[in-house]
């Protein structure tokens, strides 16, 4: 099953990742490669099968609604590409 | 003193036949000698590594020492280090400096384990080569021409090398048991939720696990009592009390029923790596164990289920890169598309753009159905051929890979045939079991391994199968170096 130019270009804009002209053909073979193995999937019946999230079928932990997290935002900020007075800064979005 | 063991080191520093900060200066110089021929270092942090051993020897000389104090290991850089630079072997994150440490990091600092460094690994633990790494390739010990397996390749050479006795590692897919199978070492992923993922950068949440590999089945429980426990911060950690793995590893395994899956020695199977498997299943029945036919029929099914699952949970998980918060940002962005559409394309490699891109078909409108609902589905029939196998055997047993290691660049240019790599492994992540991988053999000079896959939660007895033929025999014995 070969996956056409136009559904890599609409995926890569789903998923935001730039992909070269160069490198679309090559992506489009391997991707189509890929989707063949999974499509084995459609040979078994799984009617009634519930799906299965976790392999113990264990439920979300819950816990107090209390503060646990100390700050440390400058700490994290100290990682960021562009910062100003405690936010992060990003190409303008907004006229 | 690099031949010892961890549990040689533990004896050796406990009885003053050298200290810490020796043995830690020698392996040390043995990276600084040895690694430039593997790579299997991304960061090697010696300043740090020798104040550990100090503290660690002074603790010792005081009578106050945890269970692994002294011991020199070294840490997957998929663990977040505070401090010290977690790459993930990816571009996107080649200037990130944890401010925390990943709760595996700190059960070894607990424990008084010194951290000797950062192993390579493909980049965010896609592959099973290590080759994706943007640090460069690992090259197996065993023959540097060929791969030591991955993602955990890093771990694994190191380990094979003789630079540090033990190192942590994650399994997705097969991660852990597949290079410790291609570099003659001893690795185990043990059930889902056992150890916590919390600092672990996530691959596919639903599949990753923490745990060692180390040289002998000894050492890698030695290792697991301190990786393993509860953890509140990962909420699907099975919060499980930390737990002793060497406490059953002596007892015989007299009356032992090996379930042996004939899916797992049909078409695919190099035959000599079968021949060596089927060697160690007679050793294990000169043990006085049994062996009994089983089968897994929807073992054909595992590797399709992953390569949904597996992208489809990886392309939520990677969204987080987005060059605003952490990591690689592009030069100069038009506005904020172009910001994240080349931040993304500049800092992935090529394997996990396709992965995420994978994912994304997977979970797209109108396919979810179709792709991730029916391989959940699928996973499901996969664990219940388990569940099943496991009311008539006590653990289960096959190859851990089809064939020895391939050579760099093999498998590259075929996706497909590298995700074959895993064809053995992969079902065990999706139901969620215990596994590990242990040498027995080599085949033209390249080790084999053998897979053990436990039931849920027993590692102890897993362990103690795979001491046993390891008291029997001298395969993990034989060094690549």
């Amino acid at each position: 099953m070969a996956v056409d130019a136009q559904t890599v270009h609409r995926l890569a804009e789903l998923a935001r990742i730039a992909i070269s002209e160069e490198t679309l053909e090559d992506m489009s073979g391997r991707l189509g490669d890929v989707l063949k193995l999974v499509d084995q999937l459609q040979t078994v019946n799984t009617e009634g099968v519930a799906p299965m999230a976790h392999p113990l079928d264990a439920i979300q932990q819950l816990r107090p609604d209390q503060v646990t997290e100390a700050n440390c935002r400058e700490q994290m900020q100290a990682q960021a590409p562009q910062t100003e007075d405690g936010l992060y800064l990003v190409p303008k979005v907004i006229d | 003193m690099h031949q010892l063991t961890i549990a040689d080191i533990i004896k050796g520093l406990r009885e003053r036949q050298f200290s810490s900060v020796e043995i830690t200066r020698q392996l040390l110089a043995r990276i600084q000698q040895l690694d430039p021929s593997y790579n299997s270092f991304i960061s090697v942090t010696a300043d740090r590594a020798l104040a550990q051993a100090a503290a660690a020897d002074a603790r010792l000389a005081s009578g106050d020492a945890p269970a692994l104090c002294g011991v020199p290991i070294a840490h997957k850089d998929i663990f977040c280090t505070n401090g010290v630079r977690t790459s993930c072997g990816s571009r996107m994150l080649d200037n990130f400096v944890p401010p925390y440490d990943a709760a595996v990091i700190e059960n070894f600092e607990q424990a008084g384990a010194v951290s000797l460094g950062k192993t390579n690994m493909d980049e965010f633990a896609m592959g099973s080569s290590n080759e994706s790494s943007f640090y460069g390739p690992v090259k197996n010990p065993w023959d540097t021409s060929r791969v030591p397996g991955g993602s955990s390749g890093g771990s694994a050479a190191a380990v094979a090398a003789q630079l540090c006795p033990g190192a942590t590692a994650t399994d997705t897919g097969g991660s852990i048991r597949q290079p410790a199978a291609l570099t003659n070492t001893t690795g185990v992923k043990p059930t889902y939720g056992r150890v916590s993922r919390w600092g672990m950068i996530a691959f596919a949440s639903s599949l990753d696990q923490g745990g060692p590999i180390a040289r002998t089945a000894e050492d890698a429980a030695l290792m697991l009592s301190v990786m393993a426990g509860s953890d509140s911060r990962d909420s699907t950690n099975l919060q499980r009390p930390a737990e002793n793995f060497t406490r059953a590893l002596h007892e015989s395994i007299a009356g032992l029923r090996i379930g042996v899956p004939k899916e797992y020695f049909g078409e695919g199977l190099n035959s000599a790596t079968g021949d060596r498997v089927q060697a160690a299943l007679a050793e294990y029945e000169k043990l006085g164990a049994e062996l009994v036919d089983i089968s897994l029929p929807h073992t054909h099914l595992a590797v399709p289920a992953y390569y949904v699952i597996a992208p489809a949970e990886a392309s939520a998980n990677l969204s987080r890169f987005d060059g605003v918060r952490y990591g690689h940002r592009c030069e100069n962005p038009a506005d904020l598309r172009d910001l994240y559409m080349r931040s993304r394309g500049e800092g992935f490699g090529e394997e996990v753009q396709r992965r995420i891109l994978v994912g994304t078909y997977a979970l797209s409108a109108g396919y979810y159905d179709a792709y991730y609902n029916k391989a959940q589905q699928v996973r499901r029939l996969i664990k219940q051929d388990f569940v099943q196998a496991f009311e008539k055997v006590d653990v289960i047993m096959g190859p851990t890979a089809p064939s020895p290691a391939f050579a760099l660049g093999a498998k590259q240019a075929d996706p497909v045939s590298m995700y074959l790599e895993d064809i053995y492994t992969i079902a065990i992540n999706l139901a969620g079991l215990p596994a590990m991988s242990l040498p027995c053999g080599t085949v033209d000079g390249l080790p084999v391994g053998l897979q053990i896959i436990g039931n849920y939660l027993d590692e102890a007895r897993m362990l103690n199968v795979a001491h046993r033929y390891q008291q029997a025999t001298d395969w993990h014995n034989a060094s690549a170096v």
